[in-house]
């Protein structure tokens, strides 16, 4: 790696890349950064209005206890493992980014096909989630104005936040097939370099990022 | 930058299993609730949830480091991309959790 040109006022006078990065990657980390920013916000108002209504606030464990096929409570069971599942997809993204350094194509498409498989994974396991929350408690559903475990807010923080990085997962999804079709028709091969997945790798390692967070502010702490 | 990560993939397991011992602690400890980490209080909160905040922490290190790869870039660029948060989000979060403490006394 070239770095004497580091820092220096030369690097910056134009044509050259300061931060030894390309714009593609520099435009992600931008963009993932005021992401970062809207998710902290939301945290932080979450964590504002449980200060706020400490008293009525529901606990996560006592809400999401159930895990599919299992009778009985199981707390924090099912999001430790649509965690490990958003973990897994992580590993197997790394990989692909690895072998796209490596310039095998099949072993690209073989690591995105099984980032995307988990992402899938994760969404399915977040409608349970939902459908089991939305469901409520003794016939009395949970929804944006009401639910029967404590302060309305909860609700409209959970479906928000999660509905918010859901849809960050829904669209990471969407983008790694588009990635995953480039790959096989051998877009990134002719360009000589598979630059083009390790930015949608950016993008999928902060999704897990984000829901690690999401995971320690609803279901832990 | 590819030259330190083509050789082998040995360092993206060592996270992978990291990533997955912290979680496992989290949870074990989210079902436990060990009596002594819940009754000490520290800064307003129980001892747990600042063990939580620091294992999530520690989590969000090896992803953004690692797994995105920014401890292997410059160091201008790594410092462009997390001053921004690590001064804007605890920011934040003082205004709106220490702060907030006025919104409080109106009700």
């Amino acid at each position: 790696m070239e770095k004497t040109k580091e820092n220096t006022a030369e690097a910056w006078k134009g044509g050259d890349k300061p931060f030894a990065a390309s714009y593609g990657k520099l435009m992600m980390w931008f963009f993932l950064i005021t992401d970062a920013l809207t998710f902290s916000a939301f945290l932080a108002s979450y964590g504002f209005s449980r200060f706020k209504y400490q008293d009525i606030w529901p606990k996560a464990e006592e809400v999401f206890t159930h895990f599919p096929f299992l009778h009985g409570d199981h707390p924090l069971l099912f999001v430790a493992l649509m965690t490990f599942i958003l973990i897994m997809s992580s590993v197997t993204m790394v990989l692909a980014v690895n072998y796209g350094h490596k310039m095998q194509k099949n072993k690209v498409i073989l690591w995105l096909s099984l980032t995307i498989v988990g992402g899938l994974m994760f969404l399915g396991s977040q409608a349970w989630e939902w459908s089991h929350f939305i469901h409520g408690l003794d016939g009395v559903p949970a929804t944006l104005i009401s639910n029967p475990y404590g302060h309305p807010l909860f609700a409209d923080y959970f479906y928000f936040i999660t509905g918010f990085h859901g849809f960050h997962v829904f669209s990471g999804v969407i983008i790694l097939i588009v990635i995953l079709i480039n790959v096989i028709k051998g877009t990134y091969e002719k360009r000589g370099h598979y630059e083009m997945v390790e930015k949608v790798g950016l993008y999928w390692h902060f999704v897990d990022l984000v829901w690690v967070f999401v995971f320690t502010f609803f279901y832990l702490v | 930058m590819a030259e330190t990560t083509t050789n082998s993939n040995w360092w993206i397991w060592k996270v992978f299993w990291i990533l997955l011992v912290v979680t496992a602690v989290e949870v074990a400890l989210g079902i436990i609730q060990p009596g002594f980490l819940i009754d000490t209080k520290l800064l307003g909160t129980k001892l747990l949830n600042h063990i939580f905040i620091v294992l999530t922490l520690v989590k969000a290190g090896y992803i953004v480091m690692s797994f995105m790869h920014l401890g292997h870039e410059r160091k201008s660029l790594k410092w462009a991309i997390l001053l921004p948060p690590l001064i804007l989000i605890p920011y934040l979060l003082f205004i709106i959790l220490v702060e907030g403490d006025y919104s409080f006394m109106m009700i």
